[in-house]
């Protein structure tokens, strides 16, 4: 057991931190050109898709380096290292395992260089958690799929380019994960209508798109015909350290408690309040836990064993803190708590409220609490499936 | 960076499961925790193992190894709920490497690597309380030595211990007391969980000599404080995985309205729900665990962490664990109530949850 890092690593790290420091200007200072100049420098130093294989347009970072980059990215609070989120995540992967050369040539540098937005095409009006079971109909005629159906509740639907979408190419199969391909599908191909739908917090992030005889070349298939269940659960296996994520929440955490600080239950100070405090530290308990799991979990891997289904037990933490830590700060500041943005008694800009009605983006968007629990019973726990 | 166990740690971990199963298995836990006995045979088998010595130097006869390494043993030996006084042996030993003077280190250190002597440690004497004023045994300046006033009323394994450290105020502040079995007076109280026996100590008019008495600062008993709440949490980790499993081995072949009851969502995800918090505390643990020796500024808050958590969840894991068994669960002759009995046990040990949450929380600035 060691926690100190190599005389390398500890050089990478500063290596990003000055990186930071001489490129990312307070907010108050960013003009409109600053993004996009950030995103060129990121890419210059070959920390989008850091992860990824040389010949790719990748640096072959290793994990700790990876752990590095994010950590730091994640303190400084700086912008993402690319706009394709999910095509950073798992189109990008997807595509380096089981595309064709010219897929990988067409896709990947695009979203390297964030000239290209993806989204996930993967739930329908009646299949969300249980996602094998989708219905969207996709059949060859010729060179073309020819794609009719429905995808509902796909984040980034509104602004993105191009959406990996799983389609049913047979019916008649035993096993509902049999019969599923994948297709890459331009989001302005004919036929492909989008309707944002609103959530709670008045944002239009997510919609629900319409797909009539829409033509894709059999070219844009990703893997083989039947073989879309197998992509889609290796490219969601691409499990990244979640040490970012847990930066993230030790610096919102940083933030509650100064909320604490100034803010009166009662008449009496907050902070002396043993329920309030109790609250606070099950908050950095948690949050702890996440960080220490997360390192076992990386420590796993550098020893070259496959992390399984560990990951679940830090989402199901993330989950259940990100409802509950906005929900202590709305409670805790009582009638003000509830004023949103412009609001004269709004609390830290109504930031707390905002992100008290935006949880289900992070709880629900990668499976649900129930479908983690369903992964870790029966993977981990050998429990028979449903 | 590496949060992973070495090779050998991870032998000793193997081996201690394995002398629980072969050697103490659950019959014979019963047996000892039913008679409050000792087994004096076992004790001396793993003295020679050297697991009685894990953290006294080479020079005194022990291996020279750290606190992780003592976690990896009592979490091991938790597995099978293991009655003999391994925790506070080695916290009696933390205690006198961290207060003693060489002459006293000399003279009870290689007993205790051996195991020859069985050693355990009192603190508080309150029942809920954390803090130098919780400690109301006295030592007062008699001739040549000193002597002793008041009781410890809730001193571990104090009735198998053949010397007890024990701590008081004395003349020129805290202190430790080390007595031996035969100069106290020392009564066995009942407890929900008979595998960690219990007693109350009678002080009162108890001669010591000069040196038996080994000062103590508030920083030390912090330490021997963190390092007790550490110990209970290793055999929480080992206890929560053992009942973790018991209890969906079961439920994986009790059938019910024609399914086992694991396929049910209600048991399941109670399942994954004992799993997030088993691995949470043991990460935390470990960490604490490490910090002990590698990084002692951080061990109360690391200590906190582990504990306010593993307190409460271990406790709940008790109760599911028994109550996804149903009316099996309950029965006497099923181990699954033993576990939960641990829990009960654990969850005030070195503080409960409310007193290292409210630690959390100081030292996080509140």
């Amino acid at each position: 057991m060691d926690f100190d890092y190599t005389a390398e690593e500890n050089a990478f790290r500063e290596e990003v931190r000055k990186f930071i420091s001489e490129n990312l200007p307070p907010k108050k200072e960013r003009d409109k050109n600053f993004l996009n100049t950030w995103l060129e420098k990121v890419r210059a130093k070959g920390w989008v898709g850091f992860s990824w294989p040389k010949e790719f347009g990748g640096s072959a970072g290793g994990l700790i380096e990876q752990t590095i980059l994010r950590e730091e990215m994640a303190l400084a609070k700086a912008p993402p290292l690319g706009t394709s989120m999910m095509g950073l995540a798992w189109v990008g992967p997807g595509i380096m395992e089981y595309g064709t050369e010219e897929q990988k040539r067409k896709f990947i540098p695009d979203i390297l260089d964030s000239k290209v937005t993806w989204c996930t095409g993967y739930s329908e009006p009646n299949h969300g958690s249980d996602l094998a079971a989708i219905q969207c109909k996709a059949e060859l005629h010729g060179d073309n799929y020819v794609v009719n159906g429905q995808k509902i509740w796909t984040t980034g639907a509104p602004w993105s380019q191009w959406i990996i979408l799983l389609t049913r190419t047979q019916f008649d199969v035993e096993s509902k994960h049999d019969g599923i391909t994948c297709l890459l599908v331009p989001m302005d191909a004919p036929g492909v209508e989008v309707r944002p739908i609103e959530n709670m917090a008045g944002d239009k992030h997510f919609a629900e798109i319409f797909f009539t005889d829409v033509q894709v070349p059999v070219e844009n298939r990703l893997g083989a015909e039947g073989d879309g269940w197998k992509v889609t659960v290796s490219a969601l296996a691409n499990e990244r350290s979640s040490i970012g994520e847990v930066t993230q929440m030790f610096a919102k955490l940083e933030n509650l408690k100064e909320l604490v600080k100034v803010t009166y239950k009662q008449g009496k100070p907050a902070q002396e309040d043993p329920s309030v405090r109790r609250k606070v530290a099950q908050f950095e308990m948690k949050i702890a836990a996440m960080k220490y799991n997360g390192l076992r979990y990386l420590t796993k891997q550098i020893k070259g064993e496959p992390l399984t289904s560990e990951t679940s037990v830090n989402k199901l933490h993330r989950a259940s803190l990100e409802i509950e830590m906005d929900d202590f700060a709305v409670e805790l500041t009582g009638q003000a708590g509830l004023q949103l943005r412009g609001g004269d008694a709004a609390v830290d800009g109504g930031s707390w409220s905002k992100s008290a009605l935006n949880w289900p983006n992070v709880v629900i968007g990668g499976g649900t609490p129930n479908i983690q629990r369903n992964i870790i019973a029966e993977r981990l726990l050998g429990m028979p499936k449903d | 960076m590496n949060f992973g166990f070495t090779e050998e740690q991870n032998l000793l971990r193997d081996q201690v499961e394995r002398f629980m199963q072969d050697t103490c298995p659950m019959p014979r836990v019963r047996e000892l925790s039913n008679t409050g006995g000792f087994d004096e045979a076992l004790w001396k088998q793993i003295g020679e193992l050297g697991w009685l010595g894990l953290l006294i130097p080479e020079a005194y006869g022990g291996l020279g190894l750290k606190w992780i390494d003592q976690v990896v043993v009592l979490e091991a030996a938790a597995t099978g709920l293991c009655p003999l006084p391994i925790a506070s042996h080695a916290l009696a030993s933390t205690a006198i490497l961290a207060c003693a003077s060489d002459a006293q280190k000399s003279r009870w250190l290689p007993a205790m690597a051996s195991g020859e002597a069985v050693c355990t440690l009192g603190l508080y004497d309150d029942a809920n309380w954390i803090d130098p004023s919780a400690i109301t045994a006295s030592a007062k300046a008699s001739g040549e030595g000193y002597v002793l006033g008041g009781t410890k009323p809730f001193v571990n394994d104090a009735s198998n211990a053949d010397y007890l450290l024990l701590a008081v105020h004395g003349p020129e502040g805290l202190a430790l007391a080390a007595v031996g079995k035969e100069e106290v007076r020392i009564t066995p109280q009942p407890t929900m969980d008979s595998t960690k026996p219990m007693a109350s100590v009678d002080l009162e008019g108890v001669h010591i000599s000069a040196d038996s008495l080994v000062p103590m600062t508030q920083e030390q008993l912090s330490y021997l404080t963190d390092c007790g709440a550490l110990a209970v949490t290793a055999e929480m980790v080992g206890a929560g995985e053992a009942i973790l499993n018991l209890t969906s081995d079961y439920a994986k072949q009790r059938i019910q309205f024609g399914k086992p009851i694991g396929q049910y969502q209600g048991v399941k995800h109670r399942l994954a729900d004992m799993y997030v918090d088993l691995e949470s505390y043991r990460s935390l643990c470990y960490f604490a665990g490490w910090c002990a020796d590698d990084d002692p500024q951080e061990l109360a808050r690391a200590v906190s962490l582990a504990k306010g958590y593993a307190s409460d969840a271990f406790n709940q894991i008790g109760i599911d664990g028994v109550g996804l068994h149903g009316a099996i669960g309950f029965t006497a002759e099923y181990d699954a109530q033993l576990f939960l009995k641990r829990s009960k046990w654990a969850r005030p040990m070195f503080g409960d949850s409310d007193f290292h949450l409210n630690r959390v929380a100081s030292l996080g600035g509140l």
